[in-house]
């Protein structure tokens, strides 16, 4: 394999460790390489990698930077709040912190590039030098003459710059409307099967033979690899499971070759996984308790199961009354909630276009008269309008029971939206003994 | 009138007035607030009200550490535990996740303060230094939340030590990230062990050099902007090898909330485990357990007020603090309206302050009504003497104040005991709470109410073992009882419960010879067996288990406890001394209505102005009334929209009903500009107050936005 490796200007030896370090990215690596060229030759001005999560982009490109030891910044977007961090964290990466402490209070795009000349002219890269920005997409959210003026920062700066964008998304979701210079796309794809066990059996344990460990991860992506193909997941799932998995051996009831026995062991139990430590139901800590204790009856509660909230008598009515008002056509409130509403026939007031549930649109927003209305009409007793009321309302919104839709003029009649299921508000009626159902449009 | 200060403005408001240096100085002294000048025990009342709400404060603040103490100090061990799980695990790469506590606090967010606080002293004594605490207020943005914990971490970096200070600044000068924390953070660990022996203690109690972690607590989880926490999360993430992270969620509803913030690409980088502290429920019964259930504390509220506190509680906010709040409230209210209240304190100082009553107080006990009701059961003689000697009475308060506290220490214990005796019951017939069942005895005679007979009638079919534990529930109570009669009772007590058990052998006898007697019979026929257990049935209910009739006896007796112990306080003689009762003023006061104010304002400007000219029948609208108050009547004989021009000539109508009758024809209807200019002022704080709008609807139109009209 490490034929192919083959670029003048670095160190073969390096080279043949950084394609064993790096498995299932050899080609990826090559065309890398063959595209930073030597390292005094100037690079394309900027490269754009794309690939789902864990498919290895950041880890390739650091690493390479690291085994052939080449002038980089590394600075992931996401920290970035603003952009005078980023020229922060590039400039201390190039020139040292003291070149850093130059920039002004808040430097725009023009010091930096004003710091940067001055800096390289003083001392100009004899290596390539690179910018890799993790989680490119969040450039999106900065300054927008900063993307494109990363692209070509080469022609800026006049220097030997390269800038590499590693984002997850494609780079039609980046482009400018006002045009830029297009970088070079390169795509990272997923792994396949057989190279995620590939990839995993790498860390097995030191006391097991590794072809126990990889029956183990055959075992472990035969139940995973249907919903989850991110490397990262597995490998954390496999280091989870793995001391039950092993748990036959340790006790003597099976050997290394009955593989069969092992599965039958771990199979239910990996399956038990994917419901609960794979959604973080339950932490990965108590998983691991639990592993120890050996108790298979005493299941965890999930993060879920505590879903019962308990709430003010009046806070679950203002629930309720927001609950109907949100899934409710707010013409149905004369036939609800009036007591000689007339004769209404059902036929006239079912109207064919609100047949389709109201369940399937989501909650509609509702002014504050309405929820009021709708309130003082189901509680059963006589509630004064008091400011406790209406603070309940607006922590129901804190606790984003409720959600505030719109603008933002309190004084002029509020809009609301009830933010919770029907098993919830189902729940809550049930605890204060008012049947929902009757009241609810989709269910007459 | 002429006492008031006359404004220039035409509208009205509030006004701010500086009063004179001399009116001023009546107020400096603390213990001056309740001095009426028409009483000379104001401070004493001051300082007694003081001293009680220092206990009720101490007590409450008990109270909460207690009930949280168990789910903190788990909130501890789980720190420590990830502490020591950071120590090198070669193999497994588990330390990405941060670990994080999600504490379930309950909706009652005003009593999360003081868990947040005391959970921060407890981290700070015992873990770690580095503990921040964020609000979601704060933090709108990263760049704001990342500011704040800098800012609280590297200030107490600074308080450690001195040195430190010009590096800290230069730090913060220049860049506001986690990895400038980092570096931050390795620099005072290192120092760290030497600037605390405390810690070093610690350190070498536990045999291991662990790093500190830095916990972050996000007090209101819920009210985060999702997209603030995912980046934190994010960012933090990618230092967690650096800088031992730990988070506590702080959150009010479920821990699902977590699932619905975080997307599973966040969630996933944390290591969640779930904290349940007590609910607030158990919280307020062991706060009225220790205040208001409890005869050492001398203040005392009535069944109405108790009632409208405990339904504030339960509607509305479900926060203890808000109760404890009422009863402050409650307290200050009657000290400061009761001058009896002086009485109103433990039971030695009482009778002292009884010893030396004022004339005007020996007036004021004598036109309490439940003193006139105790005079009116005494002889003649001795009602003449109590309403003429000052002395006389005097002395018989000191009895009758005895007789209070008497009836408060025999009081409670029955009470628990018969709450014990009744929750047993299905249904709960006086309530499951002690509460309530306190609530209906001090209301009324407890054993006139049908719950009460129902209940008895219950505890009369109650089976063997249930009643001996119930009775021994209750002797345990009563152990905790000082008085000679509780003593008393608890013998008897005692006394039937040793016959209860007695009742074990002779009953299981009397089975096995029933057993013996079905023995013999076995032989007979079909017909002589229906007949002997047709015999034996009605023997049996002739004949009562001795059991049945023990029983009947220990029922008659608690019977006999209710009636004797569990008076309404009301009839007790001085009651009013201990007694808040003015359930109407705490209702006004704690669950205001401010819409309803504002409109009695406007349409009775009499009810605050106080003024005689403003008074008005109903339906009518009379000139004097301000202008906004008029210009409010008429519009609430509108529809949605009103016309401002038939507004205003409807306005100007009212205003010139006074001189119209001796004014000119010609000038009716006319209007000054001066008219004009009160008009639109009074429309625009009526738009000020939220009661109407500009609309584009249509022009010269406003829009009504309250209820009501067409």
């Amino acid at each position: 394999m490490s034929v192919t490796l083959q670029c003048p200007g670095y160190p073969e030896d390096t080279l043949r460790s950084l394609a064993d370090r790096l498995p299932c990215r050899e080609t990826q690596l090559t065309s890398l390489l063959s595209l930073m060229g030597q390292p005094d030759q100037y690079s394309y001005p900027s490269v754009f990698i794309y690939g789902h999560r864990a498919t290895g982009k950041s880890h390739v490109v650091l690493t390479i930077m690291k085994d052939l030891e080449l002038p980089h910044a590394s600075v992931d977007c996401v920290e970035c709040v603003s952009g005078g961090l980023l020229f922060h964290q590039v400039l201390s990466a190039f020139f040292g912190p003291d070149a850093a402490a130059l920039l002004p209070r808040c430097p725009s795009l023009s010091d930096f590039v004003r710091l940067y000349k001055q800096m390289s002219s003083s001392t100009p890269a004899t290596q390539t030098r690179y910018i890799i920005l993790d989680r490119a997409e969040r450039m999106r959210d900065m300054d927008f003459s900063l993307l494109p003026a990363l692209l070509r920062l080469q022609e800026l700066v006049n220097d030997n710059v390269t800038v590499i964008l590693l984002s997850e998304i494609v780079w039609e979701k980046f482009r400018p409307n006002t045009g830029c210079f297009e970088p070079l796309l390169f795509h990272f794809p997923d792994y396949s099967k057989a190279e995620l066990v590939q990839i995993l059996s790498w860390d097995h344990h030191p006391s097991y033979t590794p072809e126990l460990y990889a029956s183990y991860i055959n075992i472990l992506l035969g139940v995973f690899f249907s919903v989850c193909r991110d490397l990262r997941e597995l490998r954390h799932l496999a280091v989870l499971n793995f001391s039950k998995f092993c748990e036959p051996l340790e006790k003597g009831e099976a050997k290394e070759s009955d593989i069969h026995k092992l599965w039958k062991n771990i199979e239910p139990h990996l399956h038990r996984a994917m419901q609960t430590v794979y959604l973080r139901e339950v932490s990965s800590m108590q998983w691991e308790q639990q592993q120890m204790d050996e108790k298979e009856a005493t299941t965890l509660r999930g993060l879920s199961a505590h879903a019962h909230i308990e709430l003010p008598y009046y806070s679950k009515f203002l629930l309720i009354a927001a609950y109907l008002a949100s899934f409710n056509p707010a013409r149905t409130d004369r036939r609800f909630f009036l007591k000689n509403h007339g004769k209404i026939r059902k036929t006239n007031f079912l109207k064919k276009h609100e047949k389709t549930s109201n369940h399937l649109l989501g909650p509609k927003p509702f002014p504050l008269d309405r929820l009021l209305a709708i309130f003082y009409s189901v509680v059963d007793s006589r509630v004064a309008p008091t400011a406790s009321v209406f603070s309940q309302i607006s922590s129901l919104v804190t606790l984003q029971l409720l959600s505030q839709v719109g603008h933002d003029d309190q004084l002029d009649s509020p809009k609301y939206k009830c933010a919770v299921s029907l098993d919830f508000i189902l729940a809550i009626s049930r605890t204060v003994s008012f049947d929902v159902v009757r009241y609810l449009y989709d269910f007459l | 009138m002429s006492e008031t200060p006359v404004t220039s403005s035409v509208s009205k408001g509030c006004f701010v007035f500086k009063s004179t240096s001399k009116k001023r100085k009546r107020h400096v002294g603390v213990g001056g607030y309740l001095v009426d000048g028409s009483d000379d025990n104001g401070s004493d009342r001051f300082r007694i009200c003081q001293k009680l709400w220092e206990t009720v404060q101490m007590n409450t603040e008990v109270i909460q550490d207690q009930l949280n103490k168990h789910v903190l100090d788990s909130l501890v061990e789980f720190i420590k535990k990830h502490d020591l799980g950071n120590s090198p695990d070669v193999w497994r790469q588990r330390s990405s996740e941060i670990p994080t506590a999600a504490l379930m606090l309950g909706v009652n967010v005003p009593d999360h303060a003081m868990t947040f606080r005391s959970l921060c002293n407890l981290l700070q004594d015992s873990v770690t230094p580095f503990v921040v605490s964020v609000h979601a207020k704060e933090c709108a943005a990263v760049k704001l939340l990342i500011h704040k914990l800098l800012e609280q971490l590297m200030g107490k970096g600074v308080s450690v030590d001195e040195e430190q200070e010009d590096e800290t600044a230069l730090l913060q000068r220049t860049q506001c990230t986690i990895s400038a924390l980092c570096q931050w953070y390795k620099t005072v660990t290192k120092k760290c062990p030497q600037v605390s022996p405390q810690r070093k203690a610690n350190l070498k109690n536990n045999d291991l050099p662990r790093s500190l972690p830095v916990v972050v607590i996000f007090k209101d989880f819920e009210a985060f902007n999702s997209q603030v926490l995912q980046d934190f999360i994010l960012i933090c993430s990618r230092y967690t090898q650096e800088l031992p992270f730990i988070f506590i969620f702080g959150i009010a509803t479920s821990p699902s909330a977590i699932q619905h913030r975080l997307p599973h690409s966040v969630s996933s980088l944390l290591c969640i485990e779930v904290f349940q502290s007590l609910s607030c429920t158990q919280h307020l019964a062991s706060v009225f357990d220790k205040l208001i259930l409890n005869s050492q504390f001398p203040f005392k509220l009535s069944s109405r007020v108790i009632q409208v506190l405990v339904g504030i509680f339960l509607y509305h906010d479900f926060s203890v603090q808000n109760f404890v709040k009422g009863l402050q409230f409650s307290m200050l209210e009657h000290f400061n309206g009761q001058p009896l209240s002086v009485l109103c304190c433990q039971k030695k100082e009482a009778l002292l302050f009884a010893k030396t009553l004022s004339q005007k107080n020996v007036e004021r006990i004598r036109h309490l009504p439940s003193f006139m009701r105790y005079v009116e059961t005494q002889e003649p003689q001795e009602q003449v003497q109590l309403l003429t000697s000052d002395e006389h009475v005097k002395d018989t308060c000191q009895k009758l104040l005895k007789n209070l506290h008497k009836y408060h220490k025999n009081y409670y214990p029955i009470l628990q005991c018969l709450h014990s005796l009744t929750s047993l019951l299905p249904k709960f017939p006086l309530g499951k709470h002690i509460r309530e069942l306190h609530v209906s005895c001090i209301e009324k005679n407890l054993w006139e109410t049908e719950e009460y007979d129902s209940a008895m009638q219950l505890l009369r079919i109650l089976a063997k073992d249930e009643l001996v534990a119930a009775l021994e529930k209750c002797a345990e109570i009563l152990k905790s009882a000082k008085t000679k009669r509780m003593q008393n009772v608890l013998q008897q007590v005692e006394d039937f419960i040793g016959r209860l058990e007695a009742l074990e052998g002779v009953t299981s006898e009397e089975s096995t010879g029933d057993g013996v007697i079905l023995e013999k019979n076995r032989r007979t026929d079909l017909f002589q067996l229906q007949k002997t257990l047709l015999e034996k049935e009605s023997r049996r209910t002739k004949r009562v288990n001795p059991y049945e009739v023990l029983r009947s006896q220990v029922i008659e007796f608690i019977d006999s406890l209710v009636r004797e112990y569990l008076t309404p306080a009301e009839l007790q003689p001085l009651s009013e001394v201990c007694y808040y009762s003015s359930s109407a003023v705490l209702r006004q006061r704690l669950n205001v209505s401010p819409r309803t104010s504002i409109q009695t304002a406007l349409s009775h400007p009499f009810h605050y102005l106080q003024n005689e000219s403003l008074k008005t029948n109903a339906g009518t609208i009379s000139s004097a009334a301000p202008d906004l108050c008029i210009v409010y009547k008429l519009h609430l004989e509108c529809g949605r929209l009103i016309n401002l021009y038939d507004w205003l000539e409807a306005f100007v109508t009212v205003m010139s009903a006074a001189e119209d009758q001796d004014a000119d024809s010609e000038e009716k209807g006319k209007f000054d500009s001066l008219k004009h200019a009160r008009f639109i002022q009074a429309v625009s704080e009526l738009e000020f107050l939220g009661f109407v709008k500009s609309t584009k609807q249509k022009t010269d139109h406003v829009a009504r936005l309250t209820w009501g009209g067409c």
